[in-house]
């Protein structure tokens, strides 16, 4: 099998510790975590990670087995780039007076989206929101525009098959869960997303 | 200590079931009266400063809560896992914060990985010096994450009786495992309005069991009824989940041989008609040889670990795997399921057993026979009547088995003396086996042996030791000596670190590096504890000296020195197959 880019949103609950307690079932196996976020999510205190691994399926399968074993964790899924709609933030300092100067930068900064958050007399900053390819496309042309500093967001994303996890939530209130207990629902399920 | 004052005695007019009316008690009180609550008699702990404000309340509790204080919290961790797997209770551990709570590591990792249901109460200090390097603190939780079923820091008083409510319910359900709950100082003491203790029996994030999916219980039972050479080979879920004698119907109908791991050994009599040995890297030539001839493998709660398996790829690949398992993550974690029947074989077992075709086995299971006798001739014979003078570690056992009749608990250490022990030893009861199988913890038996003398005092306990292993927590002698539980111990001292020894003979050319171990006069050890003991060399006096160790009424220590350079074998040597197991050097 071959690794690709899967995306693991976990529905957890808010518990000091469980950041660790994640991670480290990635870095115990020596796996990288290309970017993690947490956030609230649709329901009111429960919480979602979003974690993004380069993995096999079958690596990812046993991974989100092991998160759903954690006593905090409500559900994990894993979903590949076509199952998901998701975005990254990224944000560039830039020196203002070649911006101001070049006519290029401008065009390029409009090409790519980019919103000016700050404008001072000596940097202006900018926001870019997308796809990882195009936020990296973007380091590359401001370089030699003498780019100053960049960071970017790790990823969110939402499953185009996902009803929400206020229903299921329910399930787990319930004593008995659906039967669904080890499994992704939202896997293979594409035909039923209609996308652009 | 400005701690004592502030304490009030509970006394006996308070109840362990839920109060109806609210009352000031301490975070200590509320500990102990948690542990009244889900009916906690024997803590294994050790006292500090940390701590001290629940030892100060456990002194007005001292008839209600049996306290056995160790020599080392190692030792009372793994005396709490003996507790925890003879009784089928949750041990109970205190320990101080820092030294305390880091000594507790190498017992929470080995009860993780063997499933063993525990509550470690740690001290900590007080909230406002939390990650101040303050005197004895360590990040107990942030060490103890991957090693714990769940842990949880308490820095308010009022959390208690919830989160111990938690623990015990996490630690005992689903598959059993390790919890820490780490008591900051202040809410040890503070005082808060307690309303009584609520046992905890659902979280809704915690699903202990998955869901039983008739449609995997069918195809499990089309597939073995259209077996023609089916193989059961069971693990410790099977007494985890309290399932003998499902487990016993499900065979017996359906006929089918089965072989143990050594965490699943005594589920069944070891000389129960259908059971077939042991698995694994020292398990019978047969079961090994012939998990690469069955055609359905119906695994039940086992989870496959690399000493059983030898070599994955050449693991089972001509079978369908049937795997009962509680724990979803193991299904497809090490060897791929054909059919998963995820939930607990409690309830999994007589479904199956319902829609199994009752049959017999006689050519197959005589495939088993076939190769027992050849094991029998080529290694077992010698191993238990040795052509020389030199004391075999497998005679010790036998000599045990026949004055024993298969009713003690054999708690072992790890190392050769381990395998040969699960080898030979004959187990009539459930719960007998007692060993350190997943984490392979030296160490592990003398303490082990002495939270199983008081987790099931109405049996014998036998801890059968190495002179190495026994080196490593020797100090809980001491605890013998106070508090007096019944463990008969046998040192088997071959004066080697053994089972390196042997790997080094085989695979390093015999270059012992570092395994010549020397003892010191252990019965001499022993007398200074107060506990009375011998040690033998010779064949004449084994019989007779275990009989007068098994009739001692209090504990007693036996030396046996054993040959120096015997090996354990058949063996699957590391890297290879289960089929490639050898029986003896030369084929090494």
């Amino acid at each position: 099998m071959l690794k690709q880019e899967y995306t693991i949103t976990v529905y957890t609950e808010n518990q000091i510790g469980l950041l660790n307690r994640i991670a480290i079932i990635f870095s115990r196996r020596k796996i990288n975590i290309e970017s993690l976020n947490t956030s609230p999510s649709e329901v009111d205190s429960v919480h979602r990670f979003t974690i993004v691994i380069n993995e096999t399926e079958e690596v990812v399968r046993k991974l989100c087995r092991q998160i759903e074993k954690q006593v905090e964790v409500l559900k994990a899924y894993y979903n590949t780039l076509d199952e998901i709609v998701w975005q990254e933030l990224a944000l560039y300092k830039v020196p203002t007076d070649i911006i101001a100067e070049e006519v290029k930068v401008e065009r390029l900064l409009r090409e790519y989206g980019a919103k000016a958050i700050v404008i001072r007399k000596d940097y202006t900053v900018f926001e870019v929101t997308g796809h990882r390819e195009e936020t990296d496309n973007l380091i590359k042309v401001l370089e030699p525009y003498g780019l100053i500093e960049f960071v970017r967001s790790a990823r969110v994303a939402i499953i185009k098959d996902s009803d929400g996890f206020h229903e299921k939530l329910k399930e787990f209130e319930y004593r008995e869960p659906g039967e669904d207990a080890s499994e992704n629902e939202y896997l293979n399920e594409n035909e039923k997303v209609f996308s652009m | 200590m400005d701690t004592v004052q502030e304490i009030k005695t509970p006394g006996k007019e308070h109840p362990a079931t839920p109060a109806k009316e609210v009352r000031e008690v301490s975070g200590s009180v509320a500990v102990l009266e948690a542990l009244l609550a889900e009916g906690v008699e024997t803590i294994f702990g050790y006292p500090g400063g940390a701590i001290m404000p629940i030892y100060d309340a456990l002194y007005d509790y001292r008839e209600k809560l049996n306290h056995i204080l160790v020599r080392h919290e190692q030792g009372a961790i793994h005396a709490a896992q003996g507790f925890a797997r003879v009784s089928r209770n949750v041990g109970v551990v205190f320990a101080t914060s820092g030294p305390g709570a880091t000594n507790l590591v190498t017992g929470l990792a080995d009860a993780m990985i063997d499933s063993t249901p525990l509550v470690c109460v740690t001290g900590q200090v007080f909230a406002h010096l939390l990650g101040t390097d303050a005197f004895q603190e360590t990040d107990v939780i942030n060490i103890t994450t991957p090693i714990t079923k769940w842990n949880y820091q308490v820095t308010d008083a009022s959390e208690i009786p919830s989160v111990l409510a938690k623990a015990f319910y996490i630690a005992r359900s689903g598959r059993p495992g390790p919890v820490v709950i780490d008591i900051t100082k202040n809410a040890q003491i503070q005082k808060f309005s307690y309303a009584g203790y609520q046992k905890c029996d659902h979280i809704r994030s915690y699903r202990p069991k998955p869901i039983v999916r008739k449609k995997y219980v069918e195809e499990a039972a089309k597939l073995i009824n259209e077996a023609e050479r089916p193989f059961v080979i069971f693990g410790q879920g099977v007494i985890l989940g309290n399932a003998e004698v499902e487990f016993r119907k499900f065979i017996e109908k359906a006929g089918i041989p089965s072989a143990w791991t050594i965490m699943g050994m005594s589920a069944i009599p070891t000389d129960h008609p259908l059971g077939v040995g042991m698995l694994g890297m020292h398990g019978n030539y047969g079961p090994n040889v012939l998990t690469n001839e069955c055609d359905v493998l119906i695994a039940v709660g086992m989870r496959f670990d690399d000493r059983v398996t030898g070599r994955l790829d050449k693991y089972a690949k001509q079978a369908k795997v049937i795997h009962l398992d509680i724990d979803p993550s193991e299904i497809d974690k090490n060897v791929k399921a054909t059919v998963p029947v995820w939930g607990d074989c409690k309830e999994t077992l007589p479904m199956l057993t319902a829609l199994v075709e009752q049959k017999l086995y006689p050519q197959w299971i005589q495939r088993f026979r076939d190769f027992q006798q050849k094991e029998e001739d080529q290694v077992i014979h010698e191993e238990l009547n040795p052509s020389t003078d030199i004391l075999t570690m497998g005679e010790v056992i036998k000599e045990l088995n026949a004055l024993t009749n298969g009713d003690a608990i054999v708690v072992t250490d790890v190392g050769q003396h381990q395998m040969v022990a699960c080898r030979y030893a004959k187990f009539n009861q459930s719960k007998s086996n007692v060993t350190s199988g997943g984490l392979g913890t030296m160490g592990y038996a003398l303490p082990a042996a002495i939270g199983a003398a008081f987790g099931d005092p109405s049996r014998p306990t036998v801890a059968i030791i190495g002179d190495g292993g026994f080196q490593m927590t020797l100090q809980e002698l001491g605890t013998i000596m106070q508090f007096k539980p019944h463990v008969k111990i046998i040192i088997l001292n071959n004066q080697f670190l053994g089972m390196v020894r042997q790997w080094q003979q085989l695979f390093h050319e015999k270059r012992y590096s570092f395994v010549d171990i020397t003892s010191p006069d252990f019965v001499q050890v022993a007398k200074g504890f107060g506990i009375p003991g011998k040690s033998i060399s010779k064949r004449e006096d084994l019989k007779p000296t275990l009989a007068a160790m098994l009739n001692e009424p209090g504990s007693f220590l036996l030396e046996v020195m054993v040959g120096k350079e015997n090996n354990v074998f058949p063996m699957v040597p590391q890297g290879r197959g289960v089929a490639e197991i050898v029986l003896c050097r030369e084929d090494v």
